[in-house]
């Protein structure tokens, strides 16, 4: 057992736990955007934030990827967390101001505008589809292509998958195409999330099978008429 | 495309993993990755097409398309922009007729930028094949052209295999001048003492006869005639008849176990390397 302090409250959590699995243990919300129970942590939104250490030697950690550490002393909502947190919340909002998710985290956090430059994408490369595909659907269809400014997420030469499943999932999970399944517009109806893939609804005929998990979504039943 | 030679290179990485190695070997053979072979590196490593793409195209160094039979690369790095690497960059665009990253349609020569070749105090660099042109010129471009279109800096990704190692000594002590803490090109290199002017230091030759590159410690500029110089006895190593190329005089070199001379030439930049290997002194 290793023993911590989060809060000043003292914790006893097994190795191997994290930051964020042991303060969510004692109560302590921690935000996170990357990160699902079921998936491998990975590390990229930095939304889970907090400080670790005291004094000059304090610094910030993401929760979801940090590993408690006997005698670790965490703060989960700092001065400096919270300001981390809205300039983390503010740069998704320059990026993908549709997503409902990301407007949620906003206004939970009271950011109101953001000062940067806006742009419309429709991923913020969290991880999430890549992962769901390879450990849930135990598919590994989609994945990150290419790095920097043209880094993307989709399948091998932008073609379509032979190992995709059709399941949805990677639609689902994510957290910066949920609002366009509310599209009523046909022709505009697809997730949107994970650009370069094609819906699995607009192929239902040759996949009998298929699961969608996006209970609220129209878009299928517009395709039948 | 070969599918036998693209599973012999997986296969003799067999359980070593690395599958940056297996992709450089495919490009090194191929000068690119075709779709196949990523296809087949997925199949047999036992990973998704997604993760291998993913590392095909997160690499600068390797490419999806063909490309040509040479490789040039002009560093656009930091030390090398301030030094004039642009021009040198529009120079290429010019005589070549294509944009960075893009192959001649003859299918000769792809032209590529890179960021900083680690050797930015001799910018502005250029990287043909395997040879490193330091403090190179918009005026020494067209050589540079021709010399790769000639292939003398060998092809895509590979070194040439008619060049062979010399490894020499001074004449007058005897003592070997091959450096054994500085490899150029996977060899030796040759230390000689240079001087010009009143200004010392050292200059370091590949032992690659036909090759040539130097190391240069001191801004000498090129046409400049120099003093070699054994760093052992300070035997000056000026001799015998003058360049072939030039007329400059040149310094000789002792071939080790043989009679065999090397003679290169004083005069900076000048190419003139002459093998004399039975110590007649006439060059060839
Ligand atoms: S729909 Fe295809 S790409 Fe998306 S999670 Fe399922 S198998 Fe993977
Ligand atoms: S497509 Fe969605 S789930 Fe996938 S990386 Fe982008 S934002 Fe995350
Ligand atoms: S049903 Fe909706 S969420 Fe599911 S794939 Fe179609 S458009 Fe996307
Ligand atoms: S939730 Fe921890 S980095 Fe995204
Ligand atoms: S900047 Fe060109 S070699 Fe470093």
């Amino acid at each position: 057992m290793i023993t911590l302090s989060i809060n000043g409250l003292p914790a006893s959590v097994e190795k191997g736990t994290t930051v964020l699995e042991a303060a969510r243990f004692l109560g302590f919300p921690i935000p996170t955007l990357c990160h699902k129970e079921g998936l491998t942590p990975y590390g990229a939104c930095r939304l889970c934030v907090v400080e670790i250490g005291e004094g000059p030697g304090a610094r910030l950690v993401s929760s979801c990827t940090y590993p408690a550490e006997e005698g670790l002393k965490v703060r989960t909502a700092s001065e400096r967390v919270m300001k981390a947190r809205r300039m983390i919340i503010e740069l998704l909002l320059a990026s993908c101001p549709q997503s409902k998710t990301i407007q949620d985290l906003a206004s939970r956090h009271n950011v109101r505008q953001q000062r940067f430059r806006q742009e419309h994408e429709n991923c913020i490369l969290c991880g999430l589809c890549v992962r769901m595909c390879k450990e849930q659907m135990m598919a590994g269809a989609i994945g990150f292509r290419g790095r920097g400014k043209n880094r993307s997420i989709g399948t091998p030469f932008d073609m379509r998958s032979e190992e995709c499943r059709l399941c949805g999932g990677c639609m689902q999970i994510c957290p910066a195409c949920q609002a366009r399944c509310t599209y009523t517009e046909p022709e505009r109806a697809i997730c949107g999330g994970c650009a370069n893939l094609s819906p699995p609804c607009l192929e239902k005929e040759q996949f009998t099978d298929m699961m969608c998990y996006m209970s609220p979504c129209v878009a299928c039943e517009i395709k039948k008429d | 495309m070969d599918t036998e030679r693209i599973l012999s290179i997986i296969r003799s990485s067999n359980g070593k993993g690395g599958i940056i190695s297996i992709l450089e070997e495919i490009q090194e053979e191929f000068t690119y990755l075709p779709e196949a072979a990523l296809r087949l590196v997925a199949k047999e490593t036992e990973r998704s097409l997604a993760d291998i793409y993913g590392v095909a195209t997160f690499y600068k160094a390797f490419s999806l398309k063909p490309r040509g039979r040479h490789c040039v690369s002009a560093c656009l790095g930091t030390a090398c922009h301030v030094r004039g690497a642009r021009t040198i960059v529009e120079e290429f665009k010019e005589q070549l007729h294509v944009s960075p990253g893009e192959t001649t349609p003859d299918k000769e020569i792809t032209f590529e930028t890179v960021n900083c070749l680690g050797a930015c105090a001799l910018g502005p660099i250029v990287v043909s094949d395997e040879h490193y042109f330091a403090n190179v010129t918009a005026r020494g471009v067209r050589d540079i052209i021709q010399g790769t279109k000639d292939g003398t800096y060998g092809s895509n990704g590979r070194g040439r295999e008619d060049l062979f190692s010399l490894e020499v000594s001074c004449p007058t002590c005897n003592r070997s001048l091959m450096d054994k803490e500085q490899y150029l090109y996977d060899h030796p290199a040759i230390l000689v003492n240079v001087s010009m002017n009143g200004k010392k230091g050292r200059l370091r030759i590949s032992s690659l006869y036909g090759h040539f590159a130097e190391i240069r410690e001191h801004d000498i500029p090129n046409d400049t005639i120099v003093n070699l110089s054994c760093p052992h006895c300070s035997a000056n190593l000026r001799s015998g008849p003058g360049c072939v190329e030039c007329g400059a005089p040149t310094a000789s070199m002792r071939v080790n176990g043989g009679d065999g001379v090397m003679r290169i030439c004083t005069r900076t930049g000048c190419s003139g390397h002459m093998l004399d290997l039975d110590g007649e002194g006439t060059g060839q």
